[in-house]
């Protein structure tokens, strides 16, 4: 099966998009977006929308349904790690579990609910989205003056999360961190080879040479691109790690799995997967608690970035990663996404965020404007495929 | 000769890639009704959405001729202003709302933006009583069976002054009774002068009300059959239909080696989820046999899917009484279809858009999602082996796609109802319940699947047949149950049941109570 230049086009449409966007950006800000610093900021930056997004399109595919919670309970997790690490003196080790521990217990609760006592999950999370910043602001002026704890000093917990691997000076080519990115490219382009390779000795269906051929070249070429500017920037930033393993892990699941996959027929068709076999309320459960452990990893990082705990931290972060989701063609009403669409969705909107940034344009319009690209995404979304039929 | 209210000329329709409608033309007289029979796919949905003005003008080919002048519908609403209105097969009542609320959507009476709920009911009770509903209009849908929502249906066509009426397989959702008065109901309005079309696939109904018969094939109108003495051979409507000779409806079961009992069910009660008082299943027992392909005939909420829901993993009721054995060995389920489909039974359903199919999903994924364990080594998915399995039994049961990669909602209904039993089949069950296994596919679909049927039994495997229809039922299965009111009410081998011996046994039964 060819496909034709148009399809090949549709299909990657949102990619197109975020190279124009950024092509924009780039004419806009006179190059400054393609500065090393640029990158690494946008990783930086965005990196708890990547990884909340994982679990949000858990929990949407399915069946639409969201956590409204994350972000709040970013900040009462952030406020009781800081507690543990700073005012009670624990080990940064036993801090992180402890936060682990209290997520999981929130999964379960969560999960319980929604999934065994059928209370809705907009309204089950609608719950602790305003509960817990209460709690959490309660925690941090109850245990200091100026309502925010700082982990400045907790080196071993700012080293996992947010320092740099094999840190050099700026604008010296790290080369540990271009080894990294040279395996990477040469990882993904034989494994588009092999699989093709594979593909045709089973008689299946697989893509031209041509098109893997210049599939591998653009990949090899942005992994690179990013390696290089990462290595002018300083080296790699410890919470691409904990980006990349997410993308990994939920791409595997989503795709290989038989829990990915019964995620998807739950969302698909709730009574048909019930009939089939499949424990539809354990997949519930498991979206919410899966969220659960994903907000606390979050909040390491994000606790890690701001270096304190403060009782405006993951403000509007559900949000940002149901944008992500739906951006990147992820369903609202279940069975249908990608991760690879959401990490292109996460990615258009961070560099439209430091985009807007760079070019100083007014915060209360970067809001608006990224309400309009929400909408204009979705509805370019549903129209381009309305065509198609 | 009557006057012609109704030309169809030279229609052609074209979709993406397809031509559904080849310069179809329809007559119509006044006074009559006309039904237009044909396998699914065929186009006289996309016929019946022309007319309507479902599709636009201008978006078709070929003239409509109503009442002698041309017509240009834009919308559903141009054609119901000359008195053409079209009953969809799927209802388009919404539940929660009142029977005078339904009829009057989109269509409310009143003034302005204000509704008058007085003359709303009081017309409406008008009309109920026109179809024979003895139901205030004032009663909410959902507390109404689906025989009575047809009635609705058609209510709230009178009230929009229909003088073409349209009934797209107005009986495809009903039991026997329900569907001889609804077309009794078509009788009667015939006398007023109404003229009705009528798409169906029940060749008995077609016979019985139907003054022309047009046969609909591959996009083209084949032939029209007059059948004024209502005498047509159900035969000669089939041969225009698949364009051959059908000699025989039901393959022959041959060489059938009926084993050991397999799975037996006594005193079977079960109560309804949400009302426990009510008795759904009253102390049924049956029993079937490897390589037996046993019918249970029934109408439509005779307590027949109760039964077979209840024993697949209690997936239905509460307060489930009895003993089921399999093998010989008790055995009690859990209450989850998992814990059936690990004792072998599969129950393949008779709502395959409801809660059969993921039709968002491809073939692939749903061939094999009751058996994905097989498929997978430490809940990783062996995509090369799930892409073999589905391709065999594409090939196996003749699924027509190009591909497993399809989307299973683009699919025909026949092809649909292959993909749900691929799934049942590759969950390698011994024990089968089919659920009314053809209902909405065509003649030649049907055919198939009975030869899947007997291709199971064969094997070895326990065949239950779940069927409102009794041709199929008499011609399929080597032992029948009856049921009727939630009780089994007779047995009997197919070799001594007809159709008269099995109504006699109903309506024995129905005194009895």
């Amino acid at each position: 099966m060819k496909k034709s230049f148009s399809e090949v086009l549709k299909d990657n449409t949102m990619i197109i998009v975020l190279v124009v966007v950024y092509l924009f950006f780039m004419w806009q800000t006179k190059g400054s977006m393609f500065l090393p610093m640029n990158f690494n900021a946008l990783i930086t930056q965005n990196a708890y929308v990547y990884i909340l997004a994982c679990g949000m399109l858990m929990c949407m595919l399915t069946g639409g349904n969201i956590d409204l919670s994350c972000g709040s309970f970013v900040c009462l997790l952030g406020a009781i790690g800081a507690y543990f690490m700073v005012v009670r003196g624990l080990s940064v080790g036993l801090s992180i579990a402890l936060m682990l521990l209290i997520g999981i217990f929130y999964g379960c609760v969560l999960g319980y609910l929604v999934a065994y006592i059928n209370i809705p999950p907009w309204i089950a999370t609608l719950a602790g989205y305003l509960a817990f910043r209460g709690l959490g602001t309660a925690v941090l002026t109850a245990n200091s003056k100026t309502g925010s704890i700082s982990v400045k000093t907790m080196d071993s917990f700012l080293k996992v999360f947010s320092g740099k691997l094999f840190s050099t000076k700026l604008n010296v080519l790290n080369k540990p961190c271009m080894m990294v990115g040279l395996a990477a490219a040469v990882i993904i382009v034989l494994s588009n080879v092999i699989s093709r390779a594979m593909k045709l000795k089973k008689g299946y269906v697989a893509d031209s040479a041509k098109a893997v051929l210049i599939k591998s070249v653009l990949q090899a070429a942005v992994i690179l691109l990013v390696s290089y500017k990462l290595a002018m920037a300083g080296g790699i930033p410890t919470v691409l790690i904990w980006v990349v393993a997410a993308i990994l892990i939920y791409s595997f699941i989503t795709e290989k799995s038989t829990i990915g996959r019964h995620f998807y027929v739950v969302g698909g068709n709730r009574e048909a997967a019930f009939l089939s076999g499949v424990n539809t309320r354990w997949i519930m459960f498991e979206a919410y608690l899966n969220m659960a452990i994903l907000t606390v990893v979050t909040t390491w990082v994000v606790l890690a970035r701001f270096q304190a705990a403060n009782s405006t931290a993951g403000t509007n972060y559900e949000m940002d990663a149901i944008s992500a989701c739906v951006v990147g063609g992820v369903s609202a009403y279940g069975g249908a996404g990608k991760i690879t669409g959401m990490v292109v969705g996460a990615t258009l909107i961070g560099v439209i965020n430091l985009g807007m940034s760079l070019m100083n344009i007014d915060a209360n319009y970067q809001k608006v404007v990224k309400g309009i690209v929400l909408l204009g995404a979705v509805a370019f979304d549903i129209i381009s495929k309305k065509r198609g039929r | 000769m009557a006057k012609i209210l109704l030309e169809m000329k030279n229609i052609t329709k074209e979709f993406p890639g397809v031509k559904a409608l080849d310069n179809v033309n329809l007559q119509v007289e006044e006074g009559e009704i006309h039904a237009l029979v044909g396998e699914n796919g065929a186009g006289k949905s996309t016929l019946m959405n022309v007319l309507s003005g479902i599709y636009p003008h201008g978006t078709y080919t070929g003239d409509i001729v109503y009442d002698g002048k041309v017509c240009n519908f834009h919308t559903i609403k141009d054609s119901e202003a000359k008195g053409i209105v079209i009953i969809h097969q799927e209802l388009a009542l919404v539940p929660e709302m009142s029977i005078g609320e339904n009829m009057y959507l989109g269509n409310e009476r009143g003034f302005k933006a204000r509704i008058d709920w007085d003359t709303t009911y009081s017309e409406a009770d008008r009309y109920l009583k026109m179809v024979g509903l003895t139901e205030s209009s004032k009663v909410l849908v959902k507390e109404i069976g689906t025989g009575k929502q047809q009635l609705v249906e058609i209510a709230k066509a009178l009230a929009k002054k229909a003088r073409l009426l349209i009934l797209d397989e107005p009986t495809s959702s009903l039991n026997e009774e329900d569907s001889r008065a609804l077309l009794d109901l078509m009788l009667g309005f015939k006398k007023q002068g109404m003229t009705m079309i009528i798409i169906t696939h029940k060749l008995n109904e077609v016979s019985y009300v139907a003054d022309k018969i047009t046969v609909v094939r591959d996009g083209s109108t084949i032939e029209t059959i007059d059948n004024a003495n209502h005498d047509i051979d159900e035969d000669r409507i089939i041969r225009g239909m698949v364009g051959r000779e059908i000699t025989n409806r039901f393959p022959k079961r041959e060489g059938v080696k009926v084993g050991d009992i397999n799975m037996e069910v006594e005193h079977w009660t079960v109560h309804h989820p949400l009302y426990p008082e009510r008795v759904v299943v009253n102390d049924a027992s049956l029993y079937v046999r490897k390589g037996e392909v046993v019918g249970i005939y029934g109408l439509m909420g005779a307590g027949r899917t109760e039964l077979a829901m209840s024993i697949f993993g209690q997936s239905y009721g509460l307060l489930t009484q009895g003993t089921l054995k399999i093998d010989g060995k008790d055995v009690r389920l859990k209450k989850s279809p998992m814990d059936a489909i690990r004792h072998k039974i599969a129950y393949v359903t008779e709502d395959r858009k409801g809660n059969g199919l993921i039709l968002s999903q491809s073939i692939k994924v749903n061939t094999s999602l009751a058996n994905l364990n097989a498929l997978s080594t430490a809940s990783v998915i062996d995509k090369d082996k799930e892409y073999q399995v589905s391709e065999e039994y594409r090939g196996k049961l003749k699924i027509k796609t190009p591909s497993v990669e399809q989307l299973v909602g683009n699919l025909s209904g026949g092809n649909q109802q292959k993909v749900l039993l691929a799934k049942w089949m590759f969950a390698e069950p011994d024990i089968l319940i089919l659920d009314e296994p053809t209902r909405g596919i065509d003649v030649g679909a049907k055919y198939e699947i009975y030869c899947i049927i007997n291709d199971l039994a064969a094997a070895g495997k326990s065949v239950i047949v779940i069927s409102s229809e009794l041709p199929e039922v008499l011609g399929m299965s080597d032992r029948i149950y009856i049921m009727n009111a939630s009780r089994i009410v007779g047995e009997m081998k197919a070799s001594e049941a007809t159709q008269e011996n099995i109504m006699a046994q109903i309506l024995r039964s129905g005194r009895g109570d």
